[in-house]
């Protein structure tokens, strides 16, 4: 017996509805993942990957089956127990990066920090440390449109770690990036789950699954394969 | 998330699409001037009204003799019988009755040395000063005993000692009016334009059998007549009822019959003054009117934006809901956009409301009467606008899922 899970899913299904269409995105995943954790989600287009990020990060709920997170029931939170879960034990990290365009890099990091109010922080302060720690200590007051591809990634990783989430959850975070600036970014991911950090990541490239411990592979909506790498 | 840091993005916001700002909140701008210059006019026309009814004196009933208008055809004054001294006499004794005034006027030539002067007479008592409230600002009015021997004594207005004595004191000097001479023993207070456009301070005051018995004449068959009575009601008294009582009273001198019409009028000063001001008041409700469709106008244009941008900004809420924020941050977002917009809005049109309501105040002829009160409420009304309109589209973007916003296109 390992520690406990920190995110499990038992029976988790999702079934899109269109008109009388009915999408099967998920058709019964049972997953336990453990506290440190790096996990890579793989698979081929529409398997499902982005469905499951959705549901671990509490932005969805699913057809049946029940998500847990630290052992929390998903199910049976309220809007806004799930809005502060989302602030203080998730981040996330997107394809398209998601930054407010017309705040410059510092006020983005400290936009998650708006919402919290278990605890008195020094918001700014805060943010310049995610900032530096990603190394973009020089850019603090840029705006996405003066940042690259891969800055902007960076930028969004200290948004994720503002709030000293436990987990990050990654789709696709070097889909928009090339293979060099993907490397960076990975790099960066790896340091963060090295210092604790539950990591999940969605990708196609193989060469940035490396960088995980743990490799699952989905196809339409079953995890076809579960991969340890000893390390 | 704190107010003051939503209220700080809002105005970020704002100035981050400054036109289409302006012109959401033109309708807000045009209803909250409206409100502020109707609500001034209001006042300025009331305080104006309230002052010319305390000029006419408040609780003063006037008597004419005279039918009311009848059937389009006005009976003239003339044909009826004038009052009298006695009546005077009479009315004094009544209960209600805490002053009355007799009076005879008429157009007089009055000359001062080498200049002439075409005036009004009005031949009165010493009761008249109490009731118009008076007084004089030279010299003195006439005594009881000069009223009662008719002496050859008058008081005169601002306008006479202008035109009759180039600014002089004309105390002590003697003028003739209409070939009579009398001497000036007072300068009265000056008065002003009354409602009606003429000058009330142009008028010579003289006792009122001086009046009667020395230059204007006697009526043919009522010696001892008087043309006006104006009777102030006692402290006490209601005045409708006073004005009710004094009809009675004088159907019963005059001998009028039971179902006779009256010969004789009694006019309520305030009522007279307040029927002329309705067509102010008409124009007050018209406004308030204007001002309430604008504020809807405008509370619906300020809607719709915001529904606008909710739409836009669908992706952005989904981002904030992924980072934490709840439905109630999301909606105080929006919330403090509706009334950032509507409180610019607000502020502007109370500068403009102030334009307006001075404009107003120069052309109705009144002091401008902005008070705090009428600028809170105008801004009050602004903010009210705001949440009002701006909740259902805040409500709206508060109560989407998070996933469904976040992958919005
Ligand atoms: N909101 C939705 N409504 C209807 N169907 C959906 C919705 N989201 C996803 N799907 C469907 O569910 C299935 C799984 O989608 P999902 O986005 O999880 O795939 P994915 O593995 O992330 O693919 P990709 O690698 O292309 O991102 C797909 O068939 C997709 O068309
Ligand atoms: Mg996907």
């Amino acid at each position: 017996m390992g520690p406990a899970p920190i995110i499990e899913a038992r029976q988790v299904t999702k079934v899109y509805t269109m008109g009388d269409q009915k999408v099967h995105a998920l058709r019964g995943i049972d997953l336990e993942i453990a506290p440190g954790e790096f996990t890579a989600i793989m698979g081929p287009s529409g398997s499902g990957k982005s469905t499951l990020m959705n549901l671990i990060g509490a932005l969805d709920q699913p057809t049946s089956g029940d998500m847990l997170i630290e052992g929390h029931s998903l199910s049976t939170m309220r809007p806004d127990d799930l809005a502060d879960l989302r602030n203080r034990t998730l981040g996330f990290v997107f394809q398209q990066f998601n930054l407010l365009p017309r705040a410059n890099a510092l006020q983005n990091v400290k936009l998650p920090l708006r919402y919290a109010r278990h605890e008195h922080i020094d918001a700014d302060a805060r943010a310049r440390e995610c900032l530096e720690l990603v190394g973009l200590g020089e850019r603090m007051d840029h705006r996405p449109a003066q940042l690259s591809g891969g800055q902007q990634q960076r930028v969004a990783i200290a948004r994720a770690l503002a709030g000293k989430p436990h987990i990050i959850l990654a789709d696709e975070p070097t889909g928009a990036l090339d293979t060099k600036t993907s490397a960076d970014i990975m790099e960066l991911l790896v340091t963060l789950n090295a210092s604790g950090i539950t990591i999940i990541l969605v990708t196609h490239e193989p060469e940035v699954a490396e960088f995980a411990q743990r490799q699952i592979h989905f196809r339409d909506g079953l995890i076809e394969s579960d991969e340890r790498r000893a390390s | 998330m704190k107010f003051s840091v939503a209220i700080a993005s809002a105005i970020e916001a704002l100035f981050a699409n400054l036109l289409r700002s302006f012109l959401t909140m033109l309708g807000i701008i045009i209803g909250v001037a409206s409100v502020m210059t109707m609500m001034a006019m209001g006042e300025g026309a009331k305080a104006r009204i309230d002052e010319q009814i305390s000029a006419l004196g408040a609780s003063t009933l006037t008597l004419r003799p005279g039918a009311m208008r009848r059937g389009g055809r006005s009976m003239g004054a003339g044909a009826a019988t004038p009052f009298t001294e006695a009546d005077l006499d009479a009315l004094a004794a009544l209960p209600y009755a805490g002053a009355v005034s007799g009076q005879l006027s008429s157009s007089v030539t009055a000359v001062s040395g080498q200049t002439n002067w075409s005036t009004s007479l009005t031949g009165t008592d010493d009761a008249y000063f109490e009731i118009h409230d008076w007084h004089p600002v030279e010299g003195r009015i006439f005594t009881p005993r000069e009223v009662r021997t008719g002496a050859a004594v008058a008081v005169v207005g601002k306008s006479i000692v202008e035109n009759l004595f180039d600014g002089t004191d004309p105390v002590g000097q003697r003028i003739r009016v209409n070939n009579v001479p009398v001497s000036v023993i007072g300068v009265l207070e000056e008065k002003g334009q009354s409602s009606f456009g003429s000058d009330r301070d142009d008028v010579i005051i003289i006792p009122l059998r001086t009046a009667r018995n020395r230059i204007i004449g006697a009526h043919r068959t009522t010696p001892k007549n008087v043309s006006r009575i104006e009777v102030m009601v006692a402290d006490g008294y209601d005045l409708k009822e006073a004005q009710n009582e004094l009809v009675e009273y004088m159907r019963d001198r005059r001998h009028i019959k039971a179902g006779g019409d009256d010969d004789f009028m009694v006019f309520n000063i305030a009522d007279f003054v307040r029927a002329r001001s309705a067509t102010q008041a008409t124009m007050g409700v018209l406004l308030a009117f204007m001002a309430a469709v604008a504020l809807f106008v405008g509370g619906v244009g300020v809607m719709n934006i915001m529904l606008v941008s909710v739409t836009e900004r669908t992706r952005e809420i989904g981002l904030r809901m992924a980072l934490g924020a709840r439905g109630s941050d999301i909606m105080v977002q929006f919330l403090a956009e509706a009334l950032v917009l509507c409180g610019t809005g607000g502020l502007i049109g109370v500068t403009l409301g102030f334009a307006g309501s001075w404009i107003a105040a120069k052309t109705g002829g009144w002091e401008m009467a902005i008070s705090p009160q009428i600028t809170l409420i105008s801004l009050g009304a602004a903010v009210a606008v705001g949440l009002f309109f701006g909740y259902f589209p805040a409500r709206r973007a508060a109560r989407l899922n998070p996933i469904d916003a976040l992958r919005y296109e």
